[in-house]
């Protein structure tokens, strides 16, 4: 019984990764204010990409980074619409969406079903020798470590520094924060582009980790149930990565319960309840939630014109 | 060097049709970069594809059957976000619509009588389409959640219960191992024009667009909506009950979308399988948003995207292109109208910053 709660727990941890990085670069984009509906894309083109130069490069770290490259270069073109001409940030996240999507459809073609390169399972010498805690936390593969201390340093550079506190500040009143002399333009810019990276790196978890090699539409929807835990979280990362593991949970749940062969829940309800969960989610998130914003920053959406 | 945007103080003429061709224009430019990095000469690429869409009358057959999913999902986003509702969810209520209709083809026909059945399916779909977007208009009106991530997340819902019909109780039993359900039955077939795939569903979506318009532009409940789309807190004091309007806007979005899916099971395939739901849902936004949300834009746009679609298709069959490049030309053309609308709505210019305008 142990045994096998530990292992569920073991695929939780493994199936929350994706979400957890594009929630966490999510969070940045939009406490600066940002509106980010293109983080689906952004997967989607980051796992192409790094799938790609995993065939080309055969390391995974130089993989990885150019999965965070393809995230951030879709990302400069979410910028550059959102921020610099002003433009609706929900259209432009879409068409985002859509264009990762399709870039990564038909420019990934030739990768389709090649073995390249993957972050293998890394037991961390000591910590991973922990009964049962050391099995689920320390046999993974070395991205959920980076992971592991994405979300600390995340919270900790939102609420802990002055740069956290800039960001937040244009994210609640960019008007304020300009005539603080913060420049708003830029802090934008610079959170939308570390949120693509995130976002890429997540699409990357999925190609050269989770499930090695790239297929069309592999994310199946992950990125929205991202920006989803966002929402959840109240725009804090550690929220934000408690959700990624809820949803992580669901996951290994479906695969036990297929694995198991057991009849108890049929398998297509059990595909659906990542995506009826996070709505319930959204839903006891606005009924609980202290104030009818839920948390979200105030200028969240709106351009910033200078007066 | 910096770029300078200004605020336009006079009006350009024409804004609508000079966003469009920029849209496009912006469109086919990035096109031609996926193109160029791929080692394929974008003038041959697109050659082919508008000689493949518009050369041949089976070509521009083809874009008709495009143009009929694509004007009604179109239309659901159109008349949604005439009031400020995003629908994203136009591609699993068109989900919807297919299990509506395929329910009607399959399991109620042999209770009707023939010239029943369509009516019975067209009815069907769009009810069914209706109904999958009643979901997230009760939980905004309900919670105030978010249209945008409900209507999408209700999309992968719709569409694992579609899979699981066609894998599971819907299942051709006779289907030689492939998944899909059986063939439906000659009288739910909507009739076709001559030997192309045309279909009557044509005749839907012209009936649809004509009443959109109609409801929209002379009726005082399309009035109410136009009201709240422009300010929801004039339309609050005048009297507009909001929550009724959410429910029937979406309602009718749905149906729209249903009878989108509707059109494409009982006029095209004649069965549910995989393939059936290609994005259209995705498509209306596009189409919507570059008719400016006018309904009686939405058939020529649908027409614009629908020729870039057959296009695609065409790259794939001649030059084995992935006929992604769609998607690519969709978003481009989304960005391409952002772009326009900034430079219609500001002056753009590169020069020295000289102070902070």
């Amino acid at each position: 019984m142990l045994d096998s709660l530990a292992f569920i727990a073991t695929i939780a941890i493994k199936s929350s990764i994706a979400v957890l990085f594009a929630a966490v670069g999510e969070v940045f984009a939009e406490r600066s204010g940002v509106l980010n509906l293109g983080v689906e894309g952004m997967m989607l083109f980051g796992a192409m990409v790094g799938a790609a130069a995993g065939v080309a490069w055969g390391d995974p770290w130089i993989a990885a980074g150019c999965g965070m490259l393809a995230g951030a270069a879709l990302a400069a073109v979410h910028g550059f619409f959102s921020i610099t001409l002003k433009a609706d940030q929900t259209l432009s996240g879409l068409a985002i969406t859509i264009l990762g999507g399709g870039l990564a459809g038909f420019l990934g073609r030739s990768i389709i079903g090649v073995r390249g390169v993957r972050f293998g399972i890394t037991p961390i010498p000591g910590l991973s020798d922990i009964p049962v805690i050391g099995d689920i936390l320390f046999r993974q593969n070395e991205l959920a470590y980076v992971a592991y201390l994405l979300v600390p340093a995340a919270s900790w550079l939102l609420f802990r520094t002055s740069l956290g506190l800039k960001i937040r500040a244009v994210g609640e009143d960019a008007a304020a924060a300009d005539a603080m002399g913060v420049n708003v333009l830029l802090l934008r810019w610079a959170c939308v582009l570390f949120g693509g990276m995130l976002a890429g790196l997540g699409g990357c978890y999925l190609s050269l980790a989770y499930t090695p090699g790239w297929k069309d539409g592999m994310t199946m929807g992950q990125g929205w149930i991202a920006i989803a835990m966002v929402i959840f979280s109240g725009w804090r990362p550690g929220r934000a990565a408690l959700g990624a593991l809820l949803f992580g949970a669901l996951a290994a749940l479906q695969w036990n319960v297929e694995a198991g062969g057991s009849e108890l829940v049929p398998s297509w309800v059990l595909k659906m309840l990542p995506y009826v969960l996070t709505i319930a989610v959204l839903v006891l998130v606005k009924k609980f939630a202290a104030s009818s914003r839920g948390g979200a920053p105030a200028a969240l959406g709106t351009p910033f014109h200078r007066m | 060097m910096s770029l300078r945007i200004r605020q336009r103080t006079e009006p350009i003429r024409r804004k609508g049709l000079v966003t469009a061709l920029l849209a496009v224009g912006f469109a086919l430019l990035a096109g031609a970069l996926v193109f160029i990095s791929q080692g394929v000469a974008p003038v041959h690429a697109y050659q082919v594809m508008i000689s493949g869409a518009l050369g041949s009358m089976n070509g521009l057959a083809e874009v008709g059957v495009k143009m009929i999913p694509l004007t009604l999902t179109g239309l659901s986003v159109a008349l949604a976000a005439t009031m400020l509702l995003w629908n994203i969810g136009a591609e699993g209520q068109f989900v919807w619509g297919a299990i509506g209709a395929g329910w009607g083809a399959l399991y109620l026909s042999p209770h009707l009588p023939t010239s029943l059945v369509l009516p019975a399916c067209l009815l069907l779909g769009a009810a069914a389409g209706a109904m999958w977007a009643m979901i997230p208009a009760a939980l905004k009106v309900q919670y105030g959640v978010s249209e945008i991530l409900t209507t999408l997340l209700l999309n992968y819902v719709a569409i694992i219960f579609m899979e699981h019909l066609y894998f599971g109780p819907w299942r051709d039993p006779m289907g030689f191992g492939f998944p899909g359900t059986p063939i439906f039955p000659d009288a739910a077939w909507l009739p076709r024009l001559g030997r192309t795939r045309l279909h009557m569903g044509a005749l839907v979506a012209v009936l649809a667009t004509v009443c959109l318009h109609y409801l929209l532009s002379k009726t005082k409940w399309g009035y109410g909506i136009r009201v709240t789309g422009h300010s929801p807190r004039a339309a609050r004091y005048g009297g507009i009950n909001a929550t009724r309007q959410t429910f029937t806007v979406m309602a009718l979005a749905g149906a729209l979308a249903g009878l989108a899916g509707m059109g494409e099971v009982c006029g095209i395939h004649y069965v549910i399988r995989e393939g059936i739901n290609p994005g259209y849902g995705y498509d209306g936004i596009i189409v919507a948003c570059l008719a400016g949300l006018r309904p009686a834009l939405v058939p020529a746009y649908a027409a614009v995207l629908g020729t870039f679609l057959i296009g695609a298709d065409r790259l794939q069959s001649v030059m084995q292109l992935p006929s992604s490049i769609g998607l690519v030309l969709e978003g481009s053309l989304l960005l391409g109208l952002l772009a326009a609308e900034a430079v219609t709505r500001y002056t753009i210019s590169f020069g020295k910053e000289d102070d902070h305008a």
